[in-house]
């Protein structure tokens, strides 16, 4: 149903993602209908800005890139410090997650860790949005 | 030879007059009126002066300062900064400048002045722990590292990981008073005789994540993020030990995400009330300090982050976690009743009430401004400019135990 949303509303040029985000089985997509549609219709509204970072699989326009990376520095960074050296969570630096696949790190992100206080970011994260965070991480955010 | 000493007598005396000069013609600034503004993204504070609502002055070279706060010296001159990076900073709200500053540990997350203002202390995340520091000169005074956590895997220098500490606050008889998140402990470091008495609360909850202490010192309350409850310890009666109160007050109810760690700062108590936010649930909790049972619940907007009440107790303020932090809700503390909403803006971070309470200030952090609103009828008086600002602190928290 999610994958269904997506391609109605995405201009062919960026099926890409689309199979992307299939090919990540290891997802559970627990987002609502609602919130994936809109994240469609903003991938959608700004369909034309396409940058491809890192990996040609995952790709987030440059607008959303700004909202996630203030995200990561502000609220993620409320328990992880906003250079995320670390607070109350561990530190996120690429130091500290050396040997972490960024697979792991997106469903952490997504789905929260159990037991612990890092809650699931999944109800304001596409699976592909997680998965670009992790590899900002890895690769150390640009200040 | 002897043109030179005159030459230098008068070049003295011209030094000396034109300093009493100065002073003369200098404004004299009291402090108590004052306040310091985090400005967290950038590393800066604002003095400002809360009767006229101005900006005084912006000061540089704090370090991360993205979670922070403040204490301040008994003569309401000096502020104590804690940041984010381990930094120590005294700004001198008279001369706008940096006294001094020091990096005292990997991490931190808060600090206290203790009863005689004498010794200033910090809590530590990296490495777990709180160090003690002369107020006067930020020399060490007594270093408390907290307990060894075993399952975490070592520091790089390889120390032993230790609990991070939280809820750190003064309390009479030179006390300070915090709790450990990993090892589920309260502490307490008696400073009152030569050498530091430190008495330790084993087993008082899971996951303590911050603490409060009535204004009367006599209370401290940890919240605990792991378990439905908060642990309370009578300072009057430490030999009752800790007890738990609240026990499951969500009955049941299913945990919503909690994006944001609440904050137990200060005190909302009105009457036999107290008013703490829940974790996980969209609700401020009532508790009667009574018989510290929950004798009620008001609906939120969001997971409370401050409950805080007007020095007058008449009303609780309220701001959210992310994604609900452009909303703060006003509560009657008699009827419980919402008296307002307010929608600063984005990210309303923290809120400070003047000593009297006429007026609060807000941080809107992504709108850029701190915003003053009337308490009474809650409207918006004036706008100041701030970078990203978070918390706000007046100096009048010199005089108040626990802050």
């Amino acid at each position: 149903m999610y994958a269904n949303k997506v391609i109605k509303k995405l201009p062919s040029k960026m099926l890409f993602i689309t199979t992307a985000l299939l090919t990540n089985s290891s997802f559970n997509n627990s987002a609502t209908a609602a919130t994936s549609s809109a994240i469609a219709a903003n991938i959608a509204a700004n369909g034309t800005i396409i940058s491809v970072v890192n990996s040609p699989a995952i790709s987030v326009n440059s607008e959303r890139q700004q909202e996630l990376l203030h995200l990561l520095r502000q609220d993620c960074g409320s328990c992880h410090g906003m250079t995320l050296k670390g607070g109350l969570g561990p530190a996120l630096l690429p130091a500290d997650l050396a040997n972490k696949p960024a697979e792991f790190l997106a469903v952490t992100i997504l789905q929260g860790r159990p037991g612990t206080a890092m809650p699931p970011w999944n109800a304001f994260l596409s699976p592909i949005e997680a998965r670009w965070l992790a590899q900002q991480l890895l690769d150390g955010v640009s200040k | 030879m002897k043109m030179k000493n005159k030459l230098i007598l008068a070049l003295a005396f011209t030094a000396l007059s034109g300093c009493s000069m100065y002073s003369n013609n200098t404004p004299l600034r009291p402090t108590g009126d004052l306040g310091v503004i985090i400005e967290r993204a950038t590393g800066q504070v604002q003095v400002v002066n809360h009767t006229n609502n101005e900006r005084l002055s912006e000061i540089d070279g704090l370090g991360d300062l993205s979670h922070a706060s403040i204490v301040f010296s008994r003569d309401e001159r000096f502020a104590y900064v804690f940041g984010r990076d381990g930094g120590l900073t005294k700004i001198d709200v008279l001369k706008d400048k940096i006294e001094k500053r020091i990096i005292q540990s990997g991490n931190s997350i808060g600090g206290a002045i203790s009863q005689d203002g004498k010794l200033v202390a910090v809590s530590n995340y990296t490495p777990g722990g709180v160090k003690v520091f002369n107020s006067e000169t930020l020399e060490l005074v007594a270093n408390i590292p907290a307990s060894i956590i075993e399952s975490k895997k070592p520091l790089a220098d390889g120390s032993p990981a230790r609990s991070k500490v939280v809820g750190l606050v003064d309390a009479p008889g030179q006390k300070f008073v915090f709790s450990l998140f990993d090892s589920n402990e309260i502490w307490v470091a008696d400073f009152s005789e030569e050498e530091m008495q430190l008495s330790k609360y084993e087993n008082i909850g899971s996951f303590p994540y911050d603490a409060l202490i009535s204004p009367d010192g006599r209370y401290y309350i940890a919240g605990l993020f792991g378990e439905d409850g908060m642990a309370l310890l009578d300072l009057w009666h430490p030999e009752k030990g800790v007890k738990r109160i609240l026990d499951n007050y969500g009955k049941g109810e299913k945990k919503l995400p909690v994006y944001k760690m609440p904050h137990l700062e200060g005190w909302a108590i009105a009457g036999d009330y107290a008013f703490v936010p829940a974790v996980g649930q969209h609700k401020v909790l009532i508790i009667s300090t009574d018989t510290w049972q929950q004798v009620g619940e008001i609906p939120a907007h969001g997971q409370p982050i401050f409950v805080m009440a007007q020095p007058d107790n008449r009303q609780i303020w309220v701001n959210f976690a992310f994604p609900r932090n452009d909303t703060i809700q006003i509560f009657n503390t008699e009827t419980f009743d919402l008296v307002k909403t307010l929608k600063p803006g984005p990210a309303v971070l923290h809120m400070e009430f003047t000593p009297r309470g006429e007026n609060v200030w807000m941080s809107v952090r992504d709108s850029n401004e701190v915003q003053i609103y009337d308490t009474q009828e809650q409207q918006l008086l004036k706008t100041l400019p701030a970078t990203s600002p978070s918390g706000i602190f007046f100096t009048n928290r010199a005089h108040q135990i626990g802050l």
